[in-house]
């Protein structure tokens, strides 16, 4: 789960890292008073979860509390990378000594959380790595033991960094690192961290993500501390119909469990397919031999003769979609019987013939003598666990276009 | 003769009253695998297909009169953390975490505790482990007769980040008269308990594996840590790897999730076509389609014999 | 909404003979995983949205006198013993 700037700001607030005086607003009239209340030159930035907004208009400096108002009003109705903003956050303009970084993520082959600092900041930290690796610190943490002052300060100091300003970012990153640790995130991300003219460091920007799986055990920050509504789940885009629509067939039966995604999926093969690792090699296969898969779909868990069908008629329901291919791994808790039966009633239902309709059959496994009984009497081409996954899914596309030239 | 598991492995089944548990117990016992107890909080003094079921992983322990060697987790994603310490805990030295959407950090809470006490984990999100005609621990492979049919004893380790592709592969290996030594389903999560290159020492040591095949998929690094494995470490086994999701290399599934928690790609680093030449880079050969496994990996033993 | 069919691929009958027999018609409704049968104030009632979920799992036939529960496969014209 993604946060806006002004979250991530409250977020490093609450784990007692210093930052500016600043305020969310979502008026003109509202950036008015911030602005007048920080006294003196401000900046506005666009609230948006999405990059490239100072590229886009999105980040303005303003010298008087009207202009400040003025430039929140045209911010607020400004589009970026198709999204809308949700506010904009009024910041003074802060006077800079030097700009650091400092980060804390996921370190997967350690299974550690990794801390990051440099004194190189306001720029990718990545591109730093490359070109100046002297110049950024790497420390891992416990996931078990207390988070002690002196890892970070050992991060800091690996960049050279020493004086007051060792002493000063020391505890800031030690911060990062327990909020990190404490709620879930995957990224907790300061840059810049500024050093400003009377010496004191301020978090100016800040970026957190939050694991989804722990979304539910962090209500207290979510809910409370940030106000963030229940339905407020912050997708990188918005579901499609298709997408809603099997998701509420999903939550509807506690049976198996499908999935279906069709965001940049335009083809005309619909895919009733599984399970997780079967749908990507399948969805593969059919685009390696030339096929136009209309979505993206998963079958797992056993799922219910209904909620099989549900799947396959918001497959046949989709714009543009011919055939549909139903191709599986070799299952062994999901039975080949049920899912027969589900994707030739939806073919029934929707007045359609099955036979003609369902492209193929692969699913090989538990029950599939059963099935194959059923797909036979439907007069529906099916195959068993000599035919490959990248066969089977050959057939489907050469049925729909014809033999490949 | 196999890794992990031996014909006297014994293990319990955490969560045992649950629905799928009750079907995973029942799949181990008819495979010959010896559960000798279940846990499950409140429920001491039932039985599961004849298995007795204890509140604590202690009171299991005592039942059996000494060390349990492994232990299957299927309890709920915010009880799994506290059950697979108490494993841990124990004296369990192999705990399959069969539960999905377990958050990351309490993953790497287990593993850490694991590596301390010198347990091994495998997944979480994951279906378990089978040594053909010797020992299935979890779902893998499903009811008796069905993993029989996929896995058959033979020359080829298995190790796969999706389930239900550890079952496929490992039955077109045994169809084309390779077979299995062992196949580990390791999991779809972020994190996981053991990578494909933790596992590879087990392999390498163990006499009847003469290649390995690797399912994998966009999402993490741990692909990069088997290249550098291998080519550090001069391994004397082929690796045969099969790719899925290179339609996540696409500008607008950027971000997006499929198939597992796990697989997303976020970075360039976590890409297909990025995988791939790292693992090429250190000699492991990628198979374009899923079929040509077995024939690459006869071609491979050829080589090597 | 799409028309939703009913008995595709399953159809369960019950004789006369039980069906209004109350502690069979408990029993049915407690055994069945898929919910096809319903105890309707000590009457089997069968619940034909649900009939074509039939997992085949011959609970219901064990749980009666032989003969007197039927599930018929519509697709290879049998019926479960």
């Amino acid at each position: 789960m993604r946060f806006y700037e002004y979250e991530a700001r409250k977020i490093v607030e609450l784990a007692g890292i210093p930052v500016t005086k600043y305020g969310f607003c979502t008026s003109a009239e509202e950036a008015r008073k911030v602005a007048e209340e920080i006294g003196g030159p401000v900046v506005i930035k666009s609230q948006v979860l999405t990059g490239g907004r100072m590229k886009a208009g999105g980040v303005k400096f303003a010298d008087t509390p009207e202009e400040a108002a003025q430039h929140a009003e045209e911010i607020l109705k400004l589009e970026i990378n198709g999204h809308m903003p949700r506010g904009v956050l009024v910041d003074p303009k802060a006077e800079v000594k030097q700009e650091y970084y400092a980060s804390v993520v996921w370190d997967g082959t350690a299974k550690k959380p990794l801390m990051l600092f440099s004194d190189m900041g306001g720029i990718d930290i990545e591109e730093v790595a490359e070109t100046h690796p002297d110049h950024v610190g790497k420390g891992h943490i416990s996931n078990l033991l207390p988070v002690g002052d002196f890892e970070a300060k050992q991060v800091v100091a690996a960049t050279g960094v020493t004086g007051s300003q060792l002493n000063r970012a020391t505890p800031i990153l030690a911060r990062l690192a327990r909020l990190f640790r404490d709620n879930d995130m995957t990224l907790a991300e300061i840059n810049p961290l500024a050093e400003l003219t009377d010496g004191s460091f301020v978090a100016l920007d800040a970026h957190m993500e939050m694991e989804n799986e722990a979304v539910g055990r962090q209500k207290k920050l979510l809910r409370k501390e940030l106000q963030i509504a229940e339905d407020d789940t912050r997708e990188t885009y918005e579901p499609s119909d298709f997408e809603k629509n099997v998701s509420a067939i999903d939550a509807a039966d506690h049976r198996g469990v499908i999935q279906g995604k069709d965001h940049g999926f335009t083809g005309n093969l619909g895919l009733v397919i599984g399970a997780g690792g079967g749908s990507l090699t399948l969805t593969d296969a059919v685009r390696n031999q030339g096929g136009q898969p209309a979505n993206y779909s998963e079958i797992g868990g056993n799922p219910s003769v209904a909620k099989a069908c549900g799947l396959a008629k918001e497959v046949l329901e989709k714009d543009g979609v011919e055939k549909i291919a139903v191709m599986m791994s070799i299952v062994s808790n999901t039975r080949v019987d049920i899912v027969a039966r589900g994707v030739i009633k939806a073919c029934l239902e929707l007045g359609k013939d099955p036979g003609e309709t369902i492209a193929i059959f692969r699913i090989p496994g538990a029950w599939e003598d059963e099935g194959f009984k059923i797909l036979e009497k439907y007069g529906v081409e099916y195959c068993d666990r000599s035919v490959s996954m990248w066969e089977a899914a050959g057939r489907a596309v050469s049925k729909i276009q014809g033999a490949p030239a | 003769m196999s890794i992990l598991l031996s014909k006297d492995t014994t293990f319990i089944v955490q969560g045992i009253t649950g629905r799928e548990a009750v079907n995973l117990t029942k799949e181990c016992l008819d495979y010959g695998s010896k559960v000798v107890g279940g846990v499950t909080p409140g429920r001491k003094g039932r039985e599961v297909h004849g298995v007795p079921v204890f509140d604590t992983v202690a009171q299991a322990v005592e039942h059996h009169g000494g060390p349990i060697d492994g232990s299957v987790v299927t309890v709920p994603p915010a009880f799994t953390k506290d059950a697979v310490l108490e494993a841990i805990e124990n004296g369990i030295k192999l705990i399959v975490i069969v539960t999905e959407r377990v958050p990351r950090g309490d993953v790497a809470q287990m593993v850490e505790l694991a590596e301390m006490r010198g347990a091994r984990i495998i997944g979480p999100n994951c279906l378990g482990l089978i040594v053909p005609e010797v020992c299935k621990m979890g779902g893998i492979g499903g009811p008796a007769k069905d993993a029989a049919k996929a896995y058959q004893p033979g020359r080829v380790g298995v190790m796969s980040r999706s389930g239900g592709m550890t079952t496929e592969i490992s039955s077109s290996l045994t169809q084309a008269g390779l077979g299995v030594s062992t196949a580990v389903s390791i999991g779809g999560d972020a994190i996981i308990g053991s990578a494909y290159a933790e596992l590879m020492p087990y392999f390498e040591a163990d006499e009847q594996t003469e290649a390995i095949v690797i399912y994998t998929e966009p999402g993490g690094r741990m692909e990069a840590q088997l290249a550098e494995w291998v080519k550090d470490n001069n391994s004397r086994l082929p690796i045969v790897a099969f790719m899925a999701g290179k339609f996540m290399d696409d500008e607008e599934m950027k971000g997006m999730s499929f198939g597992h928690a796990g697989t997303i790609v976020e970075g360039k680093e976590d890409t297909a076509t990025e995988k791939i030449a790292r693992l090429e880079a250190a000699g492991i050969r990628v198979v374009e389609r899923i079929d040509e496994i077995p024939d690459v990996v006869k071609e491979k033993l050829g080589a090597t014999a | 909404m799409p028309e939703q069919l009913n008995k595709v691929f399953i159809d369960v009958e019950v004789d006369d003979s039980i069906r209004n027999d109350p502690a069979i018609a408990a029993k049915l409704e407690e055994v069945c995983p898929v919910d096809i049968f319903k105890d309707a104030g000590g009457t089997v009632e069968i619940v034909d949205e649900n009939v074509d979920e039939c997992v085949l799992c011959r609970l219901c036939i064990e749980a009666s006198p032989p003969g007197t529960v039927h599930v018929k496969k519509l697709y290879d014209g049998t019926e479960l013993a």
